[in-house]
């Protein structure tokens, strides 16, 4: 991580602190939904921009974790943060059992099959599927989570609790980023026949990506659940899946802090076009397609790691001059 | 057995339907290689435009039915095909060169775009066609059977048969099937793909109006979302039948139509739309080339 990202992510955080002083319930409330597309969008960050799987499904991993914590929230009483973990486990679990047959498709037939996944996800839901989704009407009545006995209630509280997931969310992602697991996703998405043929096994690299992937998807499904105490299948439509692609391409695939930057613009925009009332929309997609044509490697576009002479510890012997 | 057939006619209606908007994504994939999420909007365009000609221009009454709704199909036609050579222009050519992903947000876009469009003219609730079909029946093998369902696949395979014939004998047809095989080498046999490219999108878009046309008419009630659904399954029907390949999309958009109206009818109507994904995925993982055939997996 160089020097002026660490000085922007301070300053960011620094702001976000002092956010509930200077803005109101509402604009706190509109800083707490850029907050969980931004895990949202980290997490489709891993699948589509690290190893460039071309996920629009989302929506469907982030429904599993939503309605596991929901599930066991309501029926068995398990507190939601303690619920929150299990999120994470069943919707990896559950992308490694639906990715497994399709991971090794090309790019648009992944894109078209995953696109399928969600809306059968949301129709199963619909149709109130084993009997405990609630079916149209959803699940309602998911209780207020509780950290070290304070109950999160307000905007301003949830504000420092999804944050602060974020946070944490950050830092893992930047050290994964750069672990063997994070150069390897690199790899094979720019070349995943010389990835296979220096020994990386794709299948399962894509797997682990998807898995990781759903379960923080499915982790911020259990903190949305939370903050709405009501979720329904509309909550997990198709164009929430789009909007969470959206995010990671207009910011810059595959860098952390650019897909974080698409996040906010996207939350944000539709809100400062707020007086157009129904055009917003319009302008959005027009938004889109310029930013695309002039912009098309996104606004913080990701940068492949640089090696200086520094770098090298002082026992290895420093490359030569050329003669 | 008298439901089954029922249902199978139902479903060569809404497959021949499929298949149309399916000819339009399969050619625009064979050729740019790019899923153009707008075209189901185009399909929609054609829908409302249908509507908006129908009650204005009243020429079902001056020219009579047949002809009248030939010349405002042909209208129809020709004004969604302007759109989609416009939204090339200005949406598609300028990426032409960057990375895939790029290309599929402007498509999304355009999509978005399209469809707040329609909304803001229209508003947002659903619209009715005017009645201007006769409700008769006929008898087909003992059955009764709606006029306009025939109808609907009669004008379909015409129009497709029309397509087939010209991409396989004329010279445009030939240069649209070179650029599909390989761009670079049919741009070096002096073939100019970037008109290739707009003639895709002038008959891609025709077809999907002309479709957008058909379901007003067949089922007189249309909304501005509309295309999601029907442009999805439409992907759906190219990839049953192998993208790119055009005979591929005309079966895979009637296969698609027939197990779904067998699935609404034999197992659960309320799982009706997802059975189309159902089925894409299981064509996918057990015969990824389509049934017609066109390579799919990356055999890595």
């Amino acid at each position: 991580m160089n020097r002026r990202l660490l000085v922007g992510y301070l300053v960011a955080a620094v702001a976000l602190i002092l956010a509930p002083r200077f803005l109101d319930a509402y604009q706190v409330d509109v800083l707490n939904s850029v907050g969980l597309y931004v895990l949202l969008a980290l997490s489709l960050n891993l699948i589509l921009g690290d190893a460039g799987l071309f996920n629009m499904g989302q929506a469907a991993f982030y429904a599993v974790g939503a309605y596991t914590a929901a599930i066991l929230n309501t029926r068995l009483g398990v507190p939601m943060l303690w619920a929150m973990p299990v999120s994470g486990l069943l919707a990896a679990i559950f992308a490694v059992i639906v990715a497994r047959p399709v991971v090794h498709l090309r790019g648009d037939y992944l894109l078209v099959v995953t696109i399928g996944l969600g809306e059968i996800v949301r129709i199963a839901l619909v149709n109130d599927v084993f009997g405990v989704t609630g079916g149209a009407n959803g699940i309602f009545g998911i209780a207020r989570p509780f950290l070290f006995g304070h109950k999160i209630r307000t905007p301003d509280e949830f504000l420092y609790l999804i944050w602060g997931f974020v946070a944490v969310t950050v830092f893992l992602f930047h050290r994964l980023e750069e672990s063997r697991f994070g150069r390897a996703l690199t790899f094979l998405r720019e070349d995943a026949v010389a990835a296979e043929g220096s020994g990386i096994d794709t299948t399962r690299y894509r797997l682990m990506a998807f898995a990781l992937g759903a379960a923080w998807a499915g982790m911020t499904g259990s903190i949305y659940a939370a903050k709405m105490t009501i979720i329904s299948p509309e909550s997990f439509s198709f164009w929430e899946s789009v909007v969470v692609f959206l995010m990671v391409i207009l910011g810059g695939s595959g860098s952390i802090p650019g897909v974080m930057v698409g996040a906010a613009i996207v939350v944000i925009m539709p809100e400062i076009f707020r007086d157009l009332a129904t055009a917003r929309m319009l302008v959005f997609g027009l938004v889109m397609m310029v930013m695309m044509v002039v912009r098309p490697q996104g606004l913080l576009p990701w940068r492949a790691p640089r090696f200086r002479a520094g770098d090298v510890p002082r026992d290895l012997p420093r490359p030569e001059a050329a003669p | 057995m008298e439901q089954f057939a029922q249902q199978l006619i139902n479903g060569l209606a809404v497959g021949s339907i499929y298949a149309l908007i399916a000819l339009g994504y399969t050619m625009v994939y064979g050729v740019l290689r790019l899923i153009n999420f707008a075209h189901g909007d185009l399909f929609t365009y054609g829908a409302y435009l249908g509507m908006t000609l129908l009650t204005s221009l009243a020429l079902q009454d001056r020219f009579g039915l047949a002809v009248g709704l030939a010349v405002l199909a042909l209208m129809v036609m020709g004004l969604v095909a302007l759109i989609g050579v416009i939204l090339e222009r200005a949406a598609y050519r300028p990426l032409q060169s960057s990375p895939r992903l790029s290309a599929v947000v402007s498509a999304l876009g355009g999509s978005i775009f399209l469809q707040n469009a329609l909304m803001l003219i229209y508003g947002a609730r659903y619209q009715v066609y005017p009645d201007v079909l006769p409700q008769a029946t006929v008898s087909l093998f003992g059955l009764p059977v709606p006029v306009m369902r025939i109808a609907v696949v009669v004008v379909s395979l015409a129009m497709m048969a029309v397509l087939y014939l010209f991409v396989q004998k004329t010279r445009t047809g030939t240069a649209i099937r070179a650029a599909a095989i390989d761009q670079g080498a049919a741009r070096l046999m002096g073939i100019d793909v970037n008109r290739v490219i707009q003639v895709v999108f002038v008959i891609g878009p025709a077809l999907g109006g002309a479709a957008g046309l058909l379901v007003g008419l067949y089922y007189g009630q249309i909304s501005f979302t509309m295309g999601w659904t029907y442009g999805m399954k439409a992907f759906t029907a190219a990839i049953l039948g192998g993208i790119g390949n055009i005979p591929g999309a005309m079966v895979g958009g009637l296969v698609l139509g027939v197990v779904e109206a067998l699935g609404a009818g034999y197992i659960s109507i309320a799982w009706k739309d997802a059975i189309a994904f159902v089925v894409l995925i299981l064509i996918l993982i057990v015969r990824p080339s389509g049934l017609l055939g066109e390579r799919v997996a990356e055999k890595v």
